[in-house]
């Protein structure tokens, strides 16, 4: 037999996915607001892999107004699944049967799953199945997809039903007169639609939908002749034929659940879901608690000394660096010698001294001291003479293993590795420098992004999510967009690939282009490494500079969205905001550091998948001219790399980086944008300088006289021009047109572009930089993004 | 009186439904229709939108969309 399709379809936020996810073994995004599932994906039954299961986007009713519902619908009506899995949430039932009516006039087999039947149990709930199920012509089941309760019984079910076919007389949902238009217009229908789904096609005709009536092709004279009938019902109901069809559902359904669904006696006291909501939605406190707690999501990331901060440093310099010592194993040096009773720390210090001594003395000099390696600032100088410098050449390094259980790092490793093999230097260093430093840099920010992607999938799955649309439609609405398009955006936080599909749930379709254009300007979790490097290099003590980067976003989603919206194109009242608040619940550990997992591991692959090939291939160009001739450290000037970065390093001039490195790092960062990290750790490897943290310090510091704004325009150009390739990609097919895809990749150039040169001309204007040609074409770009904002509104084409 | 003259904690009964096209539709399609029973659970910090309790589940809709549903 060939393939059985099931289709799992339901409201937003019923489990559709977490059902997927447990009938098909895979990890499909699951989160606890309306709106997660906006495209179809299939997989197939675990243990039967002819039954293809797909996942649709959940849909509140089978109308076609927005993109999602448009998916689904079409979905159901022109590919015809074998079997539809209808998951209803149990502790919603009024709302859920509502769809549920709509499908079973489709004509598919069609099963009931009545999930979350855990909650309701919990709740002292009880729902009558068998009286259910023959109210609705066909099989219900409960489930606890959460839980892989009575789930793969209800698969079961829907093969075993779109074995059998479709069968059986579907319930009569409306009152005597409607059915009887109904019945008529069937009637007139004979022949031109499918027998299945007749009735489904004359309760289109009859509520006048017009994109159901253009599929179905019904001709014009059926539709004039039905006419009569809906009048005359439209007349006896005093209402329009849409609102008939809906109302009367309800009623229909209102009688089914006062059958069916017995309520135990309410407890009176609140729930925590209205506890926790009385605070989070609270008059004042609402906007501070948002704030806060990207603050606190932030300062767990990046700040110094929080724990991120510490294990992105353990992680870059001693487990994918030099080595380190396992905890509580560390002891004072007891091996007899020079460092006896030294602790590593203070080992490693005397040995730099002595060897910066016997450096300076053999350089004939008379002073020494030594580079602090974080910082890159110099020492006091001590005095040395010959009987120092002797007694300091008999030191020798100190041999880690001596201070407890050393763990040597993988860099090292890999070093040695290639010492006792005897590569050449080039080999070395491609290896080195190249391959493995991209993807070190890349991996070493793990700790950094898991504390972001942790903290995203609590706020995802506990509620609070619609609670900030909820929130922040009113400051939205100001600049035309429902606060709807504020969930893309938080979306966006982890990725903007998911967060420019995300806008499908937006019902307006120039609302939709807006959220896709400014969605991602939220730094996404790529975006958060270059982020994490630059905090941790340039701005050590300015905490605020991590979280600022948010609020920028922010702003200029507010603000280029009120600039957007006075133009003619955008112009236009805002998409209604008719929004499902769903329950809070507590998440469960499990599911967070699954989604946590999830993510980490994408970035992970993604360092081994595309960071690792550029890496290979940017050192290549770097390190050969362009006949092909090996170039050591000292020519790198005549590198093909070299050259590229110096055709379009004008570009950058306005803004402070304007060198061949900074070109490189910021042309490569489109392919992903943590290469921006990892181009400029290679591109940087000749400076002075003995990590990357001082290589990156004084590549900057010799690209301007005022390194730290033009880190910071670096830095926020990286952040805020167009997102990386695969997100542009994204926007183009989203956008439906080259025209908007254009549009929208030269408005995200124009915002990068304009911030980084503001920031990097006015400030080296206050600075003491003096006034040149920049700071004025800086400022008068400055007042005309002012006069875009606050012009007058074009009205609407 | 329409649902936007509605107090917090106020619990009222749909007598009709104005207006036309999708957001008519999307208000009705999500449970708001004639004869039903809603109560005004609060308003957003801001000043808009409203949380109303539906059917037994909570819903957000504007002030806008309030003012075309008239209620006794």
């Amino acid at each position: 037999m060939a393939n059985i399709k099931i289709a799992l379809a339901g409201n937003p936020n019923c489990g559709k996915t977490t059902l997927f996810n447990d009938l098909t073994g895979s990890a499909q995004y699951v989160g606890n607001w309306p709106g997660v599932t906006v495209e179809k994906k299939d997989g197939r039954l675990k243990g039967d892999d002819d039954v293809i299961v797909q996942d649709l986007p959940g849909i509140y009713s089978l109308s076609p107004y927005s993109l999602e519902e448009v998916v689904a619908r079409n979905y159901l009506v022109n590919e015809k699944p074998d079997a539809i899995l209808n998951i209803i949430d149990g502790s919603n039932l009024e709302r859920n049967l509502y769809l549920t009516t709509q499908l079973l006039e489709l004509g598919l087999p069609m099963v009931v799953a009545v999930n979350m039947i855990d909650i309701v149990r919990k709740n002292g709930d009880k729902i009558d199945l068998e009286k259910l199920s023959f109210s609705l012509g066909c099989p219900v089941v409960e489930i606890s997809a959460l839980n892989g309760e009575g789930t793969s019984a209800a698969a079961a079910l829907a093969i075993e039903e779109s074995k059998k076919g479709m069968k059986g007389e579907r319930p009569h949902v409306f009152t005597g007169s409607v059915e009887h238009a109904l019945a008529h217009i069937e009637e007139s229908l004979h022949g031109k639609v499918e027998k299945a789904s007749s009735r489904w096609a004359a309760i289109k005709v009859f509520e006048r939908d017009q994109k159901a009536i253009e599929t179905l092709n019904v001709p014009a004279d059926i539709i004039a002749h039905v006419e009569d009938h809906i009048k005359d019902c439209e007349k006896e109901m005093e209402d329009d034929a849409e609102s008939i069809i809906t109302t009367q559902r309800y009623a229909y359904i209102q009688n089914i659940v006062a059958k069916t669904f017995k309520r135990s006696p309410r407890r009176t006291s609140t729930t925590l879901s209205d506890k926790i909501d009385k605070i989070v939605t609270n008059r004042i406190l609402a906007l501070p608690i948002f704030i806060l707690s990207l603050c606190a999501m932030w300062w767990l990331a990046v700040a110094e000394g929080g724990p991120g901060t510490v294990l992105t440093d353990w992680a870059n310099d001693e487990f994918l660096g030099d080595g380190w010592h396992l905890p509580f194993t560390t002891h004072a040096c007891k091996v007899d010698g020079k460092y006896k009773g030294m602790e590593f720390e203070d080992a490693k210090g005397e040995f730099a001294k002595a060897e910066a001594t016997v450096k300076a003395w053999e350089a004939g000099e008379k002073k020494a001291s030594v580079e602090d390696e974080e910082t890159g600032e110099m020492s006091e100088e001590w005095d040395i003479d010959e009987a120092k410098y002797k007694a300091a050449k008999e030191y020798e390094e100190p041999d880690p293993s001596a201070f407890g259980v050393w763990v040597p790092g993988i860099g090292a490793l890999i070093g040695g590795a290639m010492e006792k093999m005897g590569v050449s230097e080039t080999v070395a260093s491609l290896v080195k420098d190249g391959a493995w430093g991209g993807v070190a840099t890349v991996l070493g920010f793990v700790p950094v992004i898991c504390v972001v992607f942790l903290f995203l999938a609590f706020l995802e799955d506990c509620g609070y999510m619609a609670r900030v649309a909820f929130i922040m439609d009113r400051l939205f609405r100001k600049f035309g967009v429902s606060g709807k398009s504020f969930l893309p955006m938080i979306v966006g936080k982890g990725c903007g690939v998911p967060a420019v599909m995300a806008a499908r749930t937006i019902e307006s379709e120039r609302d939709r282009r807006m959220t896709i254009i400014l969605a991602t300007f939220i730094p996404c979790g790529a975006k958060t490494v270059i982020i994490a490097m630059f905090a941790a290099i340039f701005f050590r003590e300015m905490w605020y500079v991590a979280p600022l980067m948010d609020i920028i976003g922010i702003a200029i989603i507010v603000f280029g969205g009120i600039a957007l919206k006075k133009s003619r194109a955008f112009a236009g009242e805002a998409a209604p905001f008719v929004m499902e608040l769903p329950a809070y619940h507590m998440p469960t550990l499990g599911g967070i550091l699954r989604h946590t997992w999830n993510r980490v591991k994408g970035y992970m692959l993604k360092a081994g998948m595309i960071i690792f090939p550029a890496c290979v291939f940017l050192w290549f160009i770097m390190h050969f001219d362009w006949t092909f001739n090996l170039l050591s450290e000292e020519e790198i000037e005549r590198s093909m790399l070299h050259d590229m970065g110096t055709w379009i390093a004008w570009f950058f001039a306005p803004l402070g980086f304007g060198t061949w490195q900074g070109a490189a790092a910021s042309v490569s960062a489109e392919i992903a944008k943590e290469q921006a990290t990892a181009t400029l750790g290679l591109v940087a490897s000749g400076m002075d300088g003995a990590s990357t943290a001082a290589h990156v310090s004084s590549l900057f510091a010799s690209m301007s006289s005022f390194p730290k704004l033009a880190a910071m325009s670096f830095m926020l150009f990286n952040l805020f021009v167009p997102p990386c390739m695969v997100a542009i990609a994204v926007t183009f097919r989203e956008m439906g047109s080259k025209a908007w895809g254009w549009f929208a990749l030269a408005f995200q150039l124009f915002v990068g572009y304009a911030l980084a040169m503001s920031v990097y001309q006015i400030g080296v204007f206050v600075a003491g930089g003096g006034f040149g040609l920049w700071t004025a074409i800086a400022i008068l770009v400055d007042v005309w993004c002012l006069w875009m904002i606050f012009r007058p509104a074009k009205k609407a084409e | 009186m329409t649902l936007r003259e509605v107090a917090v904690g106020g619990a009222v009964k749909i007598v009709r439904i104005n207006g036309a096209g999708p957001v008519k539709r999307r208000i009705m399609d999500m449970g708001l229709t004639k004869g039903t029973e809603i109560t005004v659970r609060k308003i957003a910090p801001l000043g808009d939108p409203i949380e109303l309790t539906v059917r037994g589940y909570e819903l957000s809709i504007r002030k806008d969309e309030a003012a075309a549903i008239e209620v006794e």
